[in-house]
């Protein structure tokens, strides 16, 4: 795995090799490979000669920092009660009827992933969804058909 | 209590005033000019918690120490909170002035902006205002540098303590108290950690007096505050209004005619049922709030709401302390089985006792308030928990 290696070196670079760099670089590596192999955590540490324990123990704790493989576009819908009332529900079942997964699980052609979070802070305008980075407000089945669509083709 | 109807005010968002002028003006000021006139208007963080901004700068201005920060939370993570996200991304170089302000009146060099990971999305923009934000300081030959960093989608680096755990690149958990940031912040130098909107209210300060400010709202709560209003209303939205209103006031203007509670706060927050409206004060006197207010009316099962905030807590709990790693997880569990039928009602007071233990022996805000929104609703929806 050439690439990563020279990835982690790139963000190291960039980002410096103290403890402090860590987070930067764990983020820019689920931005570039959507989430951190036990690999890419051990090319980190070797980097940054640190422990591996360390890197493990700090990208294990945040969820935007997936530890296992995730599709291209990782969809986050959000689960907190507000949106919950705005049909997120229905919302939800709709996801897993287009991509043909459950909650947690990735698409056979690791394309997508599909995941609950917490508030995205998209409130009054709920239901809401992260797509990778990218904010979808107000949602509705029609909405999402087309959104998805979109992404299929890409 | 004198009585109050709803005020709007303008003044976070408010754009009659250049921010660099602001800037240039508040730069001029002596820095115990500039720390008097915090202190005097009574502001308090704006977050949640409510310590006196101004007591918070003094503190950090009087240690001795080489290297010091202003840290500026921009973690909004507070469930039914979306303000902090508008702020940024209408107003940003009034945050970023709050910040210089502060750094001038505790003697910092650099600023450090927390930005959640799910406002990704916002750090072009904000990138951009802070490039002219620093032009702006060039020119006034003022040395203050700010960085922006961003999170992962953990709720606990709101907890000022472990925001700083995560800008240093570890978990995010939270540290015991004492030291205070004051003291002991970021990188372990003295370090002010403020609120977005608690920064933006201090760089207006300094542009419309302590005295304006501190006309505003009651004793208790001085100015105004920046409300996210959701759920079953016809309006949700951002409303800037005067505090220490009664909630009354408050679901007159924005529910839906058929309001059966208010969870004021947010997850971590106070439910007020219908017959409590009248004598609840939104304030540090009544029931404070970060700015999240959702309404809930009879159509909605409390159980729901309940489950909804004690699912999050169980998943955003750091897992650092047993009082809240397990109790959040028998919260859940109880209620769940309550609601089965496998506990009997009397079960929940069980429940609720194991609430306030958490309220005690937890070792930071998240599990310490989990009690709040659990026990304000067991105890006026309790009916709801059982059938």
């Amino acid at each position: 795995m050439p690439e990563i290696k020279e990835l982690v070196k790139q963000l190291a670079d960039e980002h410096g090799r103290t403890r402090e760099s860590l987070l930067p670089i764990l983020q820019g590596i689920v931005s570039e490979e959507r989430y951190v192999s036990d690999f890419a955590m051990t090319e980190v540490a070797r980097e940054l000669d640190m422990s591996a324990a360390l890197v493990y123990g700090t990208a294990t704790f945040y969820s935007f920092l997936d530890t296992q493989p995730r599709g291209e576009f990782v969809i986050r819908l959000c689960r907190t009660i507000t949106c919950d009332m705005k049909g997120k529900k229905q919302i939800l079942k709709t996801l897993e009827d287009l991509l043909k997964i459950d909650v947690g699980e990735t698409t056979k052609d690791s394309k997508f992933t599909l995941l609950e979070t917490n508030c995205l802070g998209w409130c009054h305008k709920g239901p809401a969804m992260l797509i990778n980075d990218e904010i979808y407000t107000d949602l509705t089945p029609e909405k999402v058909n087309e959104i998805i669509g979109e992404y299929m083709k890409k | 209590m004198p009585d109050k109807k709803l005020k709007r005010v303008d003044l976070i968002f408010s754009e009659e005033c250049s921010c660099k002028d602001v800037l240039a003006d508040g730069l001029k000021k002596s820095n115990e000019e500039l720390l008097n006139e915090i202190l005097d208007s009574g502001l308090r963080g704006r977050g949640g918690a409510g310590f006196p901004t101004g007591l918070k700068w003094k503190f950090t201005a009087q240690e001795k120490a080489e290297e010091k920060y202003v840290v500026c939370n921009a973690d909004e993570g507070e469930p039914g909170t979306f303000k902090d996200r508008e702020i940024l991304s209408r107003v940003p170089l009034k945050v970023f002035g709050g910040m210089a302000m502060c750094a001038k009146v505790i003697g910092a060099k650099h600023g450090y902006l927390y930005l959640r990971g799910e406002y990704q999305f916002l750090k072009n923009d904000l990138q951009k205002a802070l490039d002219e934000f620093h032009s702006y300081l060039k020119e006034m030959d003022f040395d203050f540098q700010i960085h922006i960093l961003m999170g992962s989608g953990a709720y606990i680096c709101g907890e000022e303590s472990a925001l700083f755990e995560s800008m240093e690149g570890k978990r995010g958990e939270p540290r015991n108290k004492p030291p205070y940031p004051t003291v002991a912040g970021f990188r372990n130098k003295p370090t002010v950690i403020n609120n977005v909107e608690t920064l933006v209210y201090s760089f207006m300060i300094t542009r419309i007096g302590a005295k304006t400010f501190h006309d505003l709202g009651t004793a208790d709560s001085r100015g105004s505050k920046v409300f996210s209003v959701s759920g079953d209303t016809p309006i949700p939205g951002i409303y800037e209004l005067e505090l220490g209103m009664p909630l009354e006031d408050f679901v007159e203007e924005f529910g839906d005619g058929d309001t059966k509670a208010v969870q004021v706060g947010g997850a971590a927050g106070f439910c007020v049922p219908r017959k409590k409206f009248k004598d609840t004060i939104i304030g540090f006197e009544g029931v404070p709030t970060g700015g999240s207010m959702m309404i809930f009316n009879s159509s909605r099962s409390m159980y729901n709401v309940l489950k909804n905030y004690v699912e999050f807590f169980e998943e955003e709990s750091c897992g650092q302390c047993t009082p809240c790693r397990v109790g959040c997880q028998q919260l859940k569990h109880g209620i769940e089985a309550v609601k089965r039928g496998d506990k009997s009602a009397a079960y929940l007071d069980t429940l609720q006792k194991l609430a306030e233990t958490m309220k005690v022996t937890a070792k930071c805000g998240l599990g310490q308030s989990v009690a709040n929104s659990f026990s304000s609703i067991v105890d006026n929806f309790k009916e709801e928990m059982i059938y």
